[in-house]
């Protein structure tokens, strides 16, 4: 019953952690990003969720209404929604551009090739 | 309403709408001019603003008239005053010096963009600087991350759209951190307003929410800032971005998280809830202490001169947050001084590595980068730049007479206010790991034979100048230390009343 009572925020905190999983233990750049988008949206719900009333409405002063939920932190998230996808399309143009140079978008092999260029200087 | 009342609100859009007009003119040289103007504007209104600030003590301003904590509010105590000097400060110097820079560093066609990119970072700066309001701080920290990323991205070696990838998973990790733990002291709180959080936080007061929100907004804000273990993206970006960039950030980006922390520590959570509930301090200890030896130690063996610095820079960012764990006033003070000699000290390094890699290079081509082979005996074709570098260097080592010996004295002074006898060898002692990383290249710039048939070759002038007008401020600021310290000593005595 606890668990069904938090349920927004378990659900939140799953997306959270699992992003954050992906992000660190995936090496591949679009991969990362994807693990990335799920950590941010997750913090979406956690801000969206408690400003949700049951059966309230949007606040719009009329007599038949009485319950509103709280406009403000969708507001926010809506922000927050446009950061995110800035940064989406930022991490993936420079996944684009890090194709062209190391012809690679995995993290290991452009290390590899970073080391080797390293080596090879004289 | 006369100009002046409208300065907090000029402060951030005159970059912010310069950074728009540079694309819409789609020229390197107007763009450049249209910036420049933006930062000098953003610099008079930031000197008009501390004086103002001076005057009243909090200068307060209600963005569209809507009165706080409805309202987003623009907030310019003595700290605030004093990081809008330092950052649109830098920020007027490093953008003439660009112009030289980027020259060499930048395909042509790119300029304009790196300029707009360059207001746009400013004004995230300023915005997170100056604001009131706890999510304005997350908007305007991603507009200056996101025009980073980009302007790392613009190196022209290929690492530095690795550096600039790295960097942006790890900044958005801290950023996305660092709304967790507004979205927390919102529920808990029902404001977005600092001050007025800060009021509601009494009553609920050490909660398990309102202490989760104050580890998330810690280690959100101290990915940002670099803090030791988390600062893994920070040497490859400097090392790669542009000259100008690095200096840029170098002296700002870091010290702009700094203010941040400080800002979340004292004037919303409060001292009792960081020092007393929480063991922060010891963490913000032991983290410094590492970042003073570990890093500063890591710097030794670089082969590349930008490289070695980043990781000093590292080094001093423990410093900086070495005050903080002081719980005092006089900690606090430190804090702050360091904050900004450091900011002038590395921008100055910055902008003289820069230089001298424009002078290494063969006329036309691109600048490479600073190892150490290419540096023998390079006192002789650049004493202005080498001798720059030394003082600078000085600067970072804390020797009398310059900027760095002041913060580290105000440091030695906490220190044995707090009867920690030992941290003052340890600061002395971290300070000789500064001697041998300068040391370095003082030995083979002075003390190695120059190639064959050099001549003397400085730096391009447009290039030395700013540079060294930095580094004429951190001597000056080694010597008069009523502006720096006097400002930093009001800023914290004004925190630490507002804290309680």
């Amino acid at each position: 019953m606890e668990l069904l009572a938090h349920f927004s925020h378990v659900v939140a905190v799953f997306l959270m952690v699992a992003g954050l999983y992906v992000v660190m233990a995936r090496g591949n750049l679009i991969k990362k990003l994807v693990g990335l988008s799920v950590f941010q949206t997750s913090v979406y719900l956690l801000y969206i969720a408690p400003g949700k009333l049951i059966g309230g409405t949007a606040p719009i002063l009329a007599p038949q209404y009485g319950l509103y939920s709280n406009p403000l932190p969708h507001v926010l998230i809506l922000t927050a929604i446009v950061v995110g996808v800035a940064t989406l399309a930022l991490g993936l143009a420079l996944a684009v551009r890090i194709r062209e140079a190391y012809g690679s978008i995995e993290e290991d092999e452009i290390i590899a090739a970073d080391n080797a260029a390293e080596e090879a200087r004289p | 309403m006369s100009l002046s009342a409208h300065l907090p609100a000029l402060q951030v859009v005159l970059p912010l709408l310069s950074a728009p007009l540079a694309v819409l003119l789609r020229h390197g040289g107007f763009a450049c001019a249209v910036v420049t103007a933006g930062a000098w504007a953003a610099f008079a209104a930031a000197v008009g603003l501390w004086l103002q600030a001076g005057e009243v003590g909090v200068v307060s301003y209600h963005i569209g008239s809507w009165a706080p904590p409805w309202g987003i509010e623009y907030r310019v105590d003595r700290l605030a005053s004093f990081v809008l000097l330092l950052v649109s400060g830098t920020a007027a110097i490093v953008l003439p010096y660009s112009r030289a820079s980027i020259e060499r560093e930048i395909p042509r066609e790119q300029h304009y963009l790196y300029y707009a990119m360059f207001g746009l970072c400013l004004a995230g700066l300023l915005g997170i600087t100056i604001t009131g309001d706890a999510f304005n701080i997350f908007v305007f920290l991603e507009i200056s991350s996101l025009s980073t990323y980009v302007l790392i991205a613009l190196g022209r070696d290929r690492r530095a759209l690795a550096a600039a990838y790295r960097y942006l998973i790890m900044g958005t990790i801290g950023a996305t951190f660092i709304v967790i733990g507004i979205g927390f002291l919102y529920l808990m709180t029902g404001t977005l307003n600092l001050a007025d959080m800060a009021e509601r936080l009494r009553d609920v007061e050490s909660s398990r929410a309102v202490l989760a929100a104050l580890a998330f907004l810690t280690v959100g804000i101290s990915l940002k800032l670099a803090l030791f273990p988390l600062h893994q993206w920070l040497p490859n970006a400097y090392t790669h971005a542009p000259s100008a960039v690095t200096a840029f950030l170098a002296a700002t980006a870091t010290k702009v998280s700094v203010y941040v922390l400080i800002r979340f520590w004292y004037s919303v959570f409060g001292e009792s809830l960081v020092y007393v509930e929480l063991p922060l301090p010891r963490i913000m200890l032991l983290l410094s202490l590492a970042a003073m030896f570990a890093a500063s130690f890591t710097a030794i063996f670089q082969d590349n001169l930008k490289r070695l610095f980043a990781y000093s820079s590292v080094g001093q960012i423990g410093y900086i947050t070495l005050g903080l764990s002081f719980d005092s006033i006089d900690g606090l003070t430190a804090s702050i001084v360091h904050l900004f000699n450091h900011g002038v000290t590395k921008a100055a390094l910055f902008l003289l590595i820069g230089g001298m890699v424009i002078g290494l290079a063969k006329s036309g081509t691109v600048p490479p980068a600073p190892t150490f082979d290419r540096l023998a005996g390079l006192a002789k074709r650049m004493p202005l730049t080498c001798f720059g570098i030394v003082i600078a260097g000085l600067s970072l080592i804390g020797v009398p007479g310059t900027a760095g010996f002041v913060s580290k004295w105000y440091l030695i002074v906490a220190a044995l206010e707090k009867e920690q006898f030992w941290l003052v060898g340890a600061i002395l002692l971290s300070s000789l790991l500064a001697v041998a990383y300068v040391w370095r290249f003082v030995e083979v710039a002075y003390f190695k034979p120059a190639a064959e048939g050099t001549t003397r070759r400085e730096a391009p002038l447009g290039l030395l100048i700013p540079a060294w007008l930095l580094v004429i401020a951190t001597i000056w600021f080694g010597l008069d230390t009523s502006f720096t310290v006097g400002t930093a000593a009001e800023a914290a005595q004004q925190l630490v009343r507002v804290g309680k």
